[in-house]
């Protein structure tokens, strides 16, 4: 049986009523039955493997859904992509297109044909034909740097709607502080397509002209991180929007921001939700209360959710299928689970999440792996080791941070600088190689660091 | 130092690091028309709790967050006694 494509889905109930609300344009989704986006070039698409390189979320969006059904494969690729690793996404996706907008910056040499995506549409004199299941690639970030392809289908994307099923009878205005191209805003984009119509975010627009334009669009139901949200509280311009769902995903969502956001929008139900690339959406907490029930854990459903090794680990029809390219490690274990990497404690009939195995470091929704700021304070000739990790932070949740060991004099050349020079030195060096989040918001110098019997430095959990 | 000085010196000294425009400190003025991102708020935060040794967003009872700069101080203010 083919799958229903995106367009397909969307219209079911017939045509839509919604609009996608850019920052600069507004499209009446039923607009989409007979116009194009990608002038009038979507039937040489067909079949092909498009890397979706478009600068703008609208953009982006209006080539979605014009691809589904009609692409064998699309790759989103978010805004911030450094383009070095263009070459390796483009090989281990196969893609031989890809689809642009006059804001994307890419040497022409690193990727295939372009097309252009364009919000101003054209009539198009071609019905609208799905005749596959195309894939969607997310990428998030690895270890090496280079982002992983994660591959998904619509119907996996879809799981997590479709197992909430509601009535269609009233339409909704959902809204993002996250771009559509990861996981939690393709989430969004996908219930506001479904449910009614999407206000898309934009990463340089101040939160206060942001939510002025979600008001005026009317928005019911808006997501984002709590690091989005709390900046959403700070900005003032909190009460501008009267929503009536606040849904957080992305990081730990902590009492102090649950509560916050429940004074800030005394009507509206709070939910935080978990949710992974990989594993999908594994479930929605509406009770006001940080961390999950206990009772989620192995209760039959759907989604499955087991406690190994004090991680969780999650069964579902939401999680995505394989990693693409060659070599890489299975996305599944042997019996189908998908390992978060998220470890849990139960206290009081609850769980809490205590932070990334691993040490990986979320610093407002951004992952940092601490040996690759490590590799860059160690690269200095005064540094004899170093030890990156994670501090607590209500701002964003977690900042980064690094103990440094100095060499014995005679290891590195001339006279050892001072503690301060080389704190200074080695925040420099990190600054001209790392992210802005990655860059150790406090140096140490310290006399040792603990190494365990294997040789391996001993990091701390969480 | 004062609180309200040590936390303004805090500030120039991030806007500095993280190459922001800090707008001229003034107690009226709001958080985000200062200049600075989240991060930067962060890296603030985590410091004030070095020097000052109290961390009000982390506190026990929940606290609204500031607008203002003033609203800033204060609340280190509140907490710092």
């Amino acid at each position: 049986m083919p799958s229903e494509s995106l367009w397909e889905s969307i219209t079911a109930a017939g045509a839509p009523h919604g609009r996608l609300y850019g920052v600069r344009h507004v499209i009446p989704l039923a607009e989409l039955a007979h116009a194009t986006s990608l002038c009038g070039r979507l039937e040489e698409l067909r079949d092909r493997s498009v890397m979706l390189l478009a600068q703008d979320q609208l953009t982006a969006a209006l080539a979605l859904i014009e691809l589904d059904g009609v692409a064998r494969r699309m790759v989103l690729c978010p805004p911030d992509l450094a383009p070095q690793h263009l070459p390796a996404l483009v090989r281990d996706a196969e893609a031989d297109a890809c689809v642009v907008d006059e804001g994307t910056a890419t040497a022409a040499a690193d990727v295939p044909t372009p097309f252009y995506v364009r919000a101003d549409l054209t009539r198009s004199g071609i019905p609208r034909r799905s005749s596959r299941a195309t894939e969607w690639v997310l990428l998030t970030s690895g270890t090496t740097g280079v982002p992983k392809l994660v591959l998904h289908t619509l119907e996996s994307l879809m799981s997590a709607l479709r197992a909430g099923a509601r009535a269609p009878a009233e339409t909704l205005v959902w809204s993002t502080f996250y771009d559509i191209r990861r996981y939690g805003g393709l989430q969004v984009f996908l219930r506001g397509m479904h449910a009614g119509s999407l206000v898309l975010s934009d990463p340089i627009e101040p939160v206060s002209n942001f939510f002025a334009r979600a008001a005026a669009a009317g928005v019911t139901h808006i997501s984002g991180t709590p690091s989005h949200w709390r900046r959403a509280l700070m900005s003032g311009a909190a009460a501008t929007i009267a929503p009536r769902y606040v849904r957080l995903s992305g990081e730990i969502a902590d009492q102090p921001i649950l509560d916050n956001l429940r004074a800030a929008y005394p009507a509206a139900t709070v939910a935080h939700v978990f949710a992974s690339t990989e594993a999908g959406v594994a479930f929605e907490v509406r009770d006001g209360h940080a961390g999950f029930p206990a009772a989620l854990v192995g209760a039959p459903g759907a989604v499955e959710l087991r406690v190994a090794e004090e991680t969780l680990q999650i069964r579902s029809p939401g999680a995505a299928l394989r990693y693409l390219g060659e070599g890489v490690e299975p996305l599944r274990t042997a019996d189908g689970f998908v390992d978060t990497g998220d470890r849990i404690e139960a206290q009081g009939g609850r769980y809490y999440f205590m932070g990334r195995r691993g040490g990986v470091i979320n610093v407002g929704g951004l992952k940092v792996h601490p040996e690759e700021v490590e590799a860059v304070i160690n690269a200095h000739p005064w540094v004899r080791m170093s030890l990156v990790r994670a501090r607590r932070n209500a701002i964003t949740g977690a900042i980064v941070t690094a103990d440094v060991v100095m060499a014995a004099a005679g290891v590195g050349s001339g006279t050892p600088p001072v503690a301060e020079v080389l704190t200074r030195e080695l925040t420099e060096a990190c600054r001209r190689s790392l992210a802005p989040h990655k860059v150790p918001a406090m140096i140490r110098i310290v006399s040792a660091l603990e190494v365990s019997a294997s040789g391996k430095l001993v990091r701390p959990l969480a | 130092m004062s609180v309200k000085t040590t936390i303004a010196a805090q500030f120039q000294q991030v806007a500095r690091e993280q190459d922001r425009m800090l707008a001229p400190l003034s107690d009226e003025l709001r958080l985000v028309q200062s200049g600075l991102d989240s991060l930067s708020f962060a890296i603030i935060v985590a410091r004030l709790e070095d020097s000052l040794g109290v961390d009000p967003f982390n506190a026990t009872e929940a606290v609204e967050f500031p607008v203002t700069f003033g609203d800033f101080v204060r609340l280190y203010e509140r907490f710092a006694k």
